[in-house]
């Protein structure tokens, strides 16, 4: 496999710059030498036929129309040794520990702005600092619960966060569906590596929820926005792993501020939400009155402490792409730690210097939205046409707020199947955290997103990226 | 359980129960039609005329009642609300609601049928010599699925909720296929007793798959037992009054009530089911096979609003202070 594949320009996570196989990826390549590629297409191939049946897909709109289109899964694992998972899972530790502190600050008292650590007008511009969330106290004082930051390997092979999911990231049923099919794939392999199971992240998931409420068996709900949404499967497979309810709005109503699910046997009061819709689209009273999605008079609710909501109600404020630049500053400020995990160099637009450097440079940046998401909103600037580059320093110029810039990264390469036989792909990690306060939990696995098409650095679904299954290896 | 799953579960019972006896009637009449003489081969309009879609077949169709036509009708026609491949998406999209409440056999078999029908529709099988070994496929599957619903899941409600929809569906059917006789039959009183009306019972015991067992139970084909035996017995598993039975039994399970009725749709059931349960065949034929079953698909629809009124009605979630003002 080694002589065809061309992997020099980028990090490649199989072999190292002088061609070698890394240690841990061994196994990996000696199975894949010994497979022909045929064979290995016929694999791809069932694996398809499996995820079709299994029904993991996800909807497309085209001309009004909804199409089912599968999350292509790469045959190929990704392999991960256990040192370098070790720090991630510290890392993500420490982020996720921060962040809660922040968020409930921003609520509260504020005194990061009043240091000096972040400026105010940043926090307040985002939309996703909601008013109605000031001097608020979730349940436990949890803030964000379950989290999926995105990491990426520079030309270094050092781990970076490039975003910090906290608005219901999606994702985990793949993780945890992939690991089903390409388990049965290569099961020799599987056992031979010693690789981390991830199955247990249902049931962490259901005690989280359930240690929300002070009941001794709490209702707990998944809340779907329905099964016209491209993560409805998701919600689907986690209501039935967990053996939570689901629910959509018209399911529930609130009654003197407790909020019930229209049961054929009446109503029944629900405890915890998880909720998988957007803040502003919760409760059309507190937020956005045109939402059909939402239960009116839920954040009432909330308030009264009738139900715990998971992730809370304005979250999202931590999640901005201008907030995110200051994350390592934040780790600092709380916790009095540098952080094990590094921001990518983030270039804010509503600062003088960095708005005129990415004015001048924005040829070779990435240019993104700050509350865009899905690979929606942005522009990679080495690819992008003369004409991409002046409406971007156009659109930056008039809403700098809006806007932050990073240098293009040569993201890590992974092997993968292509149509013409084994090539490097680029790739992104997306791990799982749950945070029930006590203790905070990294899923031993990720959903790793790949680039199919060749030197492409976008790895989103809705723009052509694909999936790979993730071994974390126990060494 | 949630009022919206119970009423997607319902529907995923009759969806399912439409498409496995469309499967079953095209598969019968099709044999039917090669036993037949030459010149009356094509027995299809009756089939057309039981399923109540006559006016959008004609409308489509036109008077063209040939083979190919109508079986691409019940079956692959998108166009046809009731046609096979439409039920299974209906059914599919159901289960798809409701997936995290049925088992994944469940729905890996459903969901595989789904992709199956639309795989052999882009074949265009319905032209090919023996399109009946797709029936066979579709009709394979939807059994499957009830074996694996038997054996797996928990008798709750949300079981009986979709029992219920079977049940009502394959009672509606039965009907429908009995409906089916008079429109071939009873208008030539000369043929009674020929070999070609004994031909036609055949096929109609066939097509609820009755005929060994009416055979073994009562021998001669004699049209008085048969329409007995459809409508009236208490050991035939697809007989209405079978049906029917189960239909309440399952109402009485959900709301745990034992005897005469705790809400409307037990009401409407309990009525319905004594009536037959009272009844004998000349009861049957005094009122008129036709007028009899007439009645009777309305008496079901009525069960069915019964039913969606007591346990699947969702009621707005309107603004609470929009409430409260209208109360005061």
């Amino acid at each position: 496999m080694r002589s065809e594949y061309d992997s020099f320009s980028h990090f490649d996570e199989m072999f190292d710059s002088e061609g070698n196989c890394r240690e841990a990826q061994k196994p990996l390549l000696n199975q894949l030498d010994n497979l022909p590629f045929d064979k290995l297409q016929q694999l791809q191939h069932t694996t398809e036929k499996a995820q079709l049946s299994m029904g993991m897909t996800f909807n497309v709109y085209k001309d009004n129309e909804g199409i089912e289109r599968i999350l292509h899964l790469d045959v190929i694992p990704r392999i991960i040794n256990g040192s370098e998972w070790k720090t991630i899972d510290q890392g993500l530790q420490q982020r996720i520990r921060a962040i809660d502190l922040f968020i409930d600050d921003l609520y509260h008292d504020q005194k990061i702005i009043k240091d000096g650590i972040i400026p105010k007008e940043v926090v307040y511009s985002s939309k996703d600092f909601l008013a109605p969330c000031k001097g608020l106290n979730p349940p436990k004082g949890i803030w964000s619960h379950i989290s999926g930051c995105d990491l990426v390997r520079n030309e270094k092979g050092e781990y970076l966060v490039l975003e910090d999911n906290l608005r219901c990231p999606s994702g985990v049923s793949y993780l945890l569906e992939n690991r089903e099919i390409i388990k049965q794939t290569f099961p020799g392999l599987f056992m031979d590596m010693g690789v981390q199971p991830v199955s247990e992240y249902p049931a962490m998931l259901m005690d989280l929820l359930q240690g929300l409420s002070n009941k001794e068996n709490p209702q707990v709900a998944v809340l779907t926005p329905g099964i016209y949404n491209s993560a409805y499967f998701e919600h689907s497979y986690l209501a039935q792993q967990t053996g939570a309810e689901l629910v959509a709005g018209q399911d529930l109503m609130v009654k003197d501020k407790k909020v019930y699910m229209q049961t054929t046997t009446g109503l029944k009061q629900v405890d915890v939400i998880y909720r998988r819709i957007d803040d502003t689209f919760m409760d059309p009273l507190a937020f956005n009155p045109q939402s059909m999605l939402g239960v009116p008079g839920l954040m009432e609710a909330y308030r009264a402490g009738n139900i715990a909501l998971a992730n809370a109600p304005g979250t999202g404020v931590a999640d901005d792409k201008a907030v995110y630049a200051y994350i390592p500053r934040v780790i600092k400020y709380y916790l009095d730690q540098d952080p094990i995990i590094n921001n990518v160099k983030t270039y804010l637009c509503n600062e003088p210097d960095d708005l005129k450097y990415v004015l001048d440079n924005i040829e070779d940046l990435v240019v993104k939205e700050t509350n865009a998401a899905g690979g929606y909103g942005m522009m990679i600037g080495p690819k992008a046409t003369k004409e991409e580059h002046a409406k971007f320093r156009r659109l930056v110029k008039d809403n700098p707020r809006n806007y932050i810039a990073q240098p293009t990264l040569s993201l890590s390469t992974v092997p993968t199947l292509t149509e013409k036989g084994i090539a490097p792909r680029h790739v992104d990690l997306r791990p799982y955290v749950l945070n029930n306060g006590d203790k905070i939990n990294v899923v031993p696995g990720a959903l790793s997103r790949v680039a199919l098409v060749e030197g492409s650095l976008v790895v989103n679904s809705s723009q052509g990226g694909g999936s790979k299954d993730t071994w974390v290896l126990y060494k | 359980m949630l009022s919206r799953v119970a009423d997607c579960l319902f529907w995923l019972g009759r969806y399912v129960e439409r498409a496995e006896n469309y499967a079953r009637f095209i598969d019968v009449n099709y044999n039917l039609s090669i036993d037949l003489p030459p010149d009356l081969r094509e027995q299809w309009p009756p089939l057309i005329a039981a399923t109540g879609d006559m006016e959008l077949f004609e409308e489509l169709n036109g008077t063209d009642y040939s083979r190919n036509t109508v079986i691409f009708f019940l079956t692959f026609d998108e166009r046809n609300p009731n046609a096979i491949i439409s039920t299974v998406r209906l059914a599919r999209e159901n289960a798809r609601i409701v997936r995290e409440s049925i088992p994944r056999e469940s729905w890996e078999v459903l969901n595989e049928l789904h992709y199956y029908i639309r795989d052999v529709s882009k074949e265009r099988v319905w032209e090919s010599e023996n399109p009946m070994q797709y029936m066979m496929r579709i009709k394979g599957s939807i059994q499957q699925l009830n074996g694996i619903g038997y054996d797996n899941i928990p008798r709750n409600h949300g079981w009986y909720f979709a029992k219920m929809g079977q049940h009502l569906e394959r009672a509606d059917m039965t009907s429908r296929i009995l409906d089916v006789k008079y429109h071939i039959l009873l208008p030539s009183v000369d043929e009674i007793g020929s070999p070609l009306d004994y031909l036609h019972w055949n096929a109609l015991l066939k097509s609820v798959s009755a005929y060994n067992s009416y055979r073994q139970l009562h021998h001669a084909l004699d049209p008085l037992r048969i329409v007995s035996y459809l409508i009236l017995d208490r050991q035939f598993p697809r007989s209405i009054f079978y049906c029917l039975n189960i239909v309440e039994k399952c109402l009485h399970d959900i709301s745990e009530s034992k005897h005469g009725y705790s809400n409307q749709a037990e009401k409407a059931i309990g009525n319905l089911r004594s009536k037959l349960e009272f009844a004998d065949v000349s009861d049957i034929f005094d009122e008129g096979l036709h007028e009899y079953l007439d009645k009777f698909q309305d008496s079901l629809n009525k069960i069915s609003e019964a039913v969606y009124q007591q346990y699947f009605k969702i009621e707005p979630n309107t603004m609470p202070d929009i409430q409260s003002q209208s109360q005061s």
